[in-house]
């Protein structure tokens, strides 16, 4: 199966299109948009960090030292929507545009132009959501869940959010459809569905689950936009609407977004273990099985988010049993993993290293959600610092470990450079560590009665915010190693890396030469 | 010191279990004072022991892995990569050890949306941002108030010491009787609220538009304090919840003198007042209504919160300014206070604020004129 385009036939073409900047505002090209999705991610990712920190500062000590309660709120919001829709969705993004077409041995994506496109849309919804702290109001306060009827009170800030998450949403649904297209129809010869590497088939099922709920979220937002400025009441009870509606319309989009974040990255732990254990993935297939029964009971729970708006038991009860449910297959992956270690050949590089450690790390996240999925358990911990140590266990020691081991672990392919271990082991070390420093206690706090989204605390509540904030300023320090050895890596400063740089790694992408050329596979590699 | 204020001191100081906020566990959930709490406790309690030994396990396996199959160890990789009958298992135990968990998280689901056969029922409504209380049934009947944090500004700024129950108490507890079963109605004038008693199990948005309700029957008497729990804007940190629960003696006796209380601030809607006593109270309308947007300098916050000093509204027609205030301001924080407040409080508040900062219109808007607009 070779879809290939006309201009990708004439690789020697490719030398004469514009240069400098141009070169990346017209490329076409996947590696030229997976790079740029990356580099925008992690742009995204330091300032929402930069919001994160701000708001450790204030919560560093009891009372009001640093800024205002408003303008608190609207960090706590930014934060959550830069680092959701502007860090971790498009970095995996950036993954599949570099990794898909290496590993099912395709030529490029299936619509390359759409690719650009869908790249081009972000840094224009970044500048409306990050532009929204400039304009009058300041940018908007409602949580990133953008709650109605408090998201309906905000200022013009609101209103540039709900634009770009409109665009971040389109972006989102063309590079799905790219990567559906991709995977089912650009696999080179001999390689079957049930060959591909899982990072293929977590992604597969990724996109579908963004075709289908990022139209969701814009519906919600629209609708929003509506009762603001159109005179609608979708919200409002005085004009017959529910406030509690947005809730039901954003959580069947949130829920299966949580998925969407850390789909992939179980992914990229599937390609990263097997390597350095050097020994094939144990279970392959009820891998595949336990993906996509994760993505379909994700459509299934969103009310777990709403336990306490007061629904009645029979309700309750069908999202709490679900929700449970949810543990089965992600416990088979956690197993799975731990039996592919097993009995292996183990060396722990820095993929490795972030790998096991997401592993760890995850399991913890994925402990408290199943506490947090007893429906009276949550009735006491939602809305505390618990769900938001919960949540930041499953995202940042989650999809962002994960990002990081993929990134270590593609780094020589992408830039024919090896990264310095030794960075790569600090970077590791003191993210593990300020990480735990930073959201451990905050089980605690919230388990003892503290409220999230809140500037100032009670005071029984000192001691573990001022080491949370600690671990926060150096867990974010900790990032700043990962751009040294990027840059590193692509001045040229390190051992020259082998077109595969590791010892027993499989695929098609450790088959091209490291850096992988400008083009690859133009002629589909057939697999036996 | 209010009334209020100083029941609360003598509770305080007559119930022994008032104490139990300070040797809370700062690592657990608190004290459970009623049964469903108690479940709550104890449940979580369970779960932390099943995840703990299937994490022991899990990671037993996978530590003893990492630090023997190494290949610096000289472990040779096997080659096995499935095997039907272990996955088999890893699927269906953990189905077993969720059903175990399932089991007493029903029990305690159906006994928490049990509100039926309460002995008092009280509707609190969250406003941006404090709690009102209306005792509609039972023991207490008629009597109503409306609850703002008490902790100074000073305090949350810096400028003196912070006391001991820092953004947890209020001016206006809810009292109520140890053993009652307490049913709570619950909803919301401007936006999504939760009232939040950790201590009594109890968590429950409060909906603009729609009622809602929770139940609890505290066990042993005390002082509980929680917090609204759903972000409700500016000051969603700042509206803290007090619960004083009270012998059945007790409760009586501040049932009586809350109704006594009532009665006798009970005002004459027809009284004339004096510019000077209208400034003089409409001053403390203000501070407990509108300072924490508009500011106690009238400055406001603009421009989501616009200023008052100066304003054309304000300095402006007085049907304009009287307009505002009772029906609000549609999409903004602006709430309607034409429910909320007294019409004597709404012409005090309107009165001073024509007549404070650079604002002087020297006019005086009588109780009379509020009631008039109001019909």
């Amino acid at each position: 199966m070779s879809a290939v385009t006309p201009d990708q036939v004439h690789d020697d073409h490719h030398h004469h299109g514009p240069t400098g900047l141009m070169r990346w505002i017209t490329t076409t090209n996947h590696k030229d948009i997976g790079t740029m999705y990356l580099i925008f991610s992690f742009i995204m990712f330091l300032s929402g960090g930069v919001m994160a920190l701000t708001i450790r500062a204030e919560l560093f000590q009891p009372g009001m030292q640093i800024v205002q309660p408003e303008f608190f709120n609207q960090l706590t919001t930014m934060h959550g929507l830069v680092m959701v829709f502007g860090a971790i969705m498009p970095a995996f993004v950036g993954f599949a545009n570099w990794m898909l077409p290496l590993m099912i041995g395709a030529s490029d994506m299936a619509f390359a132009r759409m690719n650009n496109w869908s790249f081009w849309l972000l840094p224009v919804a970044a500048i409306l959501l990050i532009g929204s702290f400039f304009v009058p109001g300041g940018a908007t306060a409602a949580g990133w869940t953008l709650y109605a009827p408090l998201s309906v009170q905000m200022g013009m800030g609101m209103d540039l959010t709900i634009f770009a998450v409109h665009i971040m949403g389109i972006s989102s649904i063309m590079g799905a459809i790219n990567i559906v297209v991709t995977v089912l129809n650009m696999r080179a010869p001999g390689m079957t569905m049930m060959k591909m590497p899982l990072f293929c088939w977590t992604w597969l099922i990724t996109a579908y689950l963004l075709i289908a709920v990022m139209p969701v979220l814009a519906g919600a937002v629209t609708m929003i936009l509506t009762d603001r400025h159109f005179g609608t009441s979708f919200f409002n009870a005085a004009g017959g609407g529910d406030p509690v509606l947005y809730q039901h319309v954003f959580w069947f989009f949130g829920h299966p977004e949580v998925y969407i974040m850390i789909l992939p990255a179980f992914g990229i732990v599937s390609e990263i273990i097997p390597t350095f254990a050097r020994k094939p993935l144990f279970g392959y297939a009820s891998m595949v099985y336990a993906t996509a029964s994760i993505a379909i009971l994700s459509f299934v729970v969103w009310a777990h988010h709403m336990f306490t708006t007061g629904m009645p038991a029979a309700t309750q009860l069908f999202f709490m049993y679900a929700t449970m449910l949810i543990a089965v297959p992600t416990g088979v992956k956690v197993f799975n993993w731990v039996a592919t270690m097993w009995r292996g050949s183990m060396t722990f590089e820095t993929p490795m290293l972030w790998a096991t450690g997401f592993i760890f790390v995850f399991t913890m996240g994925g402990f408290t959600g199943l506490i947090c999925a007893i429906a009276p358990i949550d009735i006491q911990v939602q809305d505390t610092y618990y769900v938001v140590a919960h949540f930041h266990y499953v995202l940042v020691a989650g999809s962002l470990f994960a990002l990081f081991a993929g990134a270590y672990y593609w780094l020589p392919k992408w830039t024919g450079v090896m990264y310095s271990e030794f960075i790569g082991k600090l970077h590791f070390w003191c993210s593990i560590i300020f990480f735990n420093i930073t959201f451990f206690p905050m089980h605690f706090l919230g388990l003892a009665g503290m409220p999230r989204r809140i500037p100032d605390y009670a005071l029984q509540f000192a001691d573990f915010n001022a080491l949370a904030s600690i671990g926060a300023f150096g867990f974010g320090l900790s990032q700043l190693i990962f751009i040294v050895a990027v840059v590193k890596c692509v001045r040229g400063d390190g051992k020259k890396a082998a077109a595969s740089p590791w010892e027993d790694a499989q695929g098609l992408e450790w088959t091209v030469p490291s850096p992988a050329p400008h083009h690859t596979f133009e002629i589909p590699p057939v697999v036996k | 010191m209010s009334v209020l204020a100083r029941f609360a001191v003598t509770a305080l100081s007559a119930v022994p279990a008032a104490g139990a906020w300070a040797e809370q566990s700062s690592v657990n959930l608190q004290t459970p004072v009623t049964s469903v709490a108690t479940e709550i406790y104890d449940m979580h309690t369970l779960m932390m022991i099943i995840c703990l030994v299937i994490f022991v396990a899990v990671f037993g396996v996978m530590f003893w892995s990492v630090f023997h199959h190494r290949k610096s160890k000289g472990a040779v990789a096997a080659h096995f990569h499935e095997n039907t009958m272990v996955e088999i298992a890893w699927t269906v135990i953990p189905v077993l050890i969720l059903l175990g968990m399932a089991w007493p998280a029903t029990k305690t689901v159906i006994s928490m949306k049990d509100t039926s056969n309460p002995d008092i029922t009280i509707k609190a409504t969250g406003y941006q941002w404090k709690w009102g209380y209306n005792y509609i049934k039972g023991e207490g009947e008629g009597i109503q108030f409306v609850s703002n944090m008490s902790t100074p500004q000073d305090q949350i700024q810096g400028r003196a010491a912070k006391g001991e129950h820092y953004l947890l108490e209020v001016d206006n507890p809810v009292v109520v009787p140890v053993g009652k079963k307490v049913r709570i109605l619950l909803t919301a004038n401007d936006v999504i609220h939760a009232w939040w008693v950790p201590a009594l199990g109890v968590k429950q948005d409060a909906i603009p538009g729609f009622i809602r309700d929770t139940w609890f029957r505290a066990d042993k008497e005390g002082v509980y304090r929680g917090n609204c729990a759903e972000l409700c804007g500016k000051d969603h940190g700042f509206m803290p919840i007090e619960v004083h629960v009270l012998s059945a003696d007790k409760y009586s006796a501040w049932v009586a003198d809350q109704q006594g209380k009532l009665a006798a601030t009970k005002e004459d809607p027809n009284k004339e007042w004096a510019l000077q006593e209208l400034v003089a109270k409409g001053e403390q309308v203000f501070a407990a209504n509108c300072a924490a947007c508009h500011q106690a300098d009238g400055k406001g916050m603009p421009p989501a919160f616009p200023p008052l000093d100066g304003s054309p509204i304000v300095q402006g027609d007085k049907a304009e300014q009287i307009k505002v205030v009772m029906q609000g301001r549609d999409g903004t924080a602006m709430a309607a206070f034409g429910k909320q407040l007294s019409a004597t409080d709404l012409a005090a508040v309107i009165t001073y604020t024509r007549n404070a900062w650079s604002n002087q219109t020297g006019e005086a808007i009588q109780p009379a004129e509020i009631t008039a607009a109001l019909n």
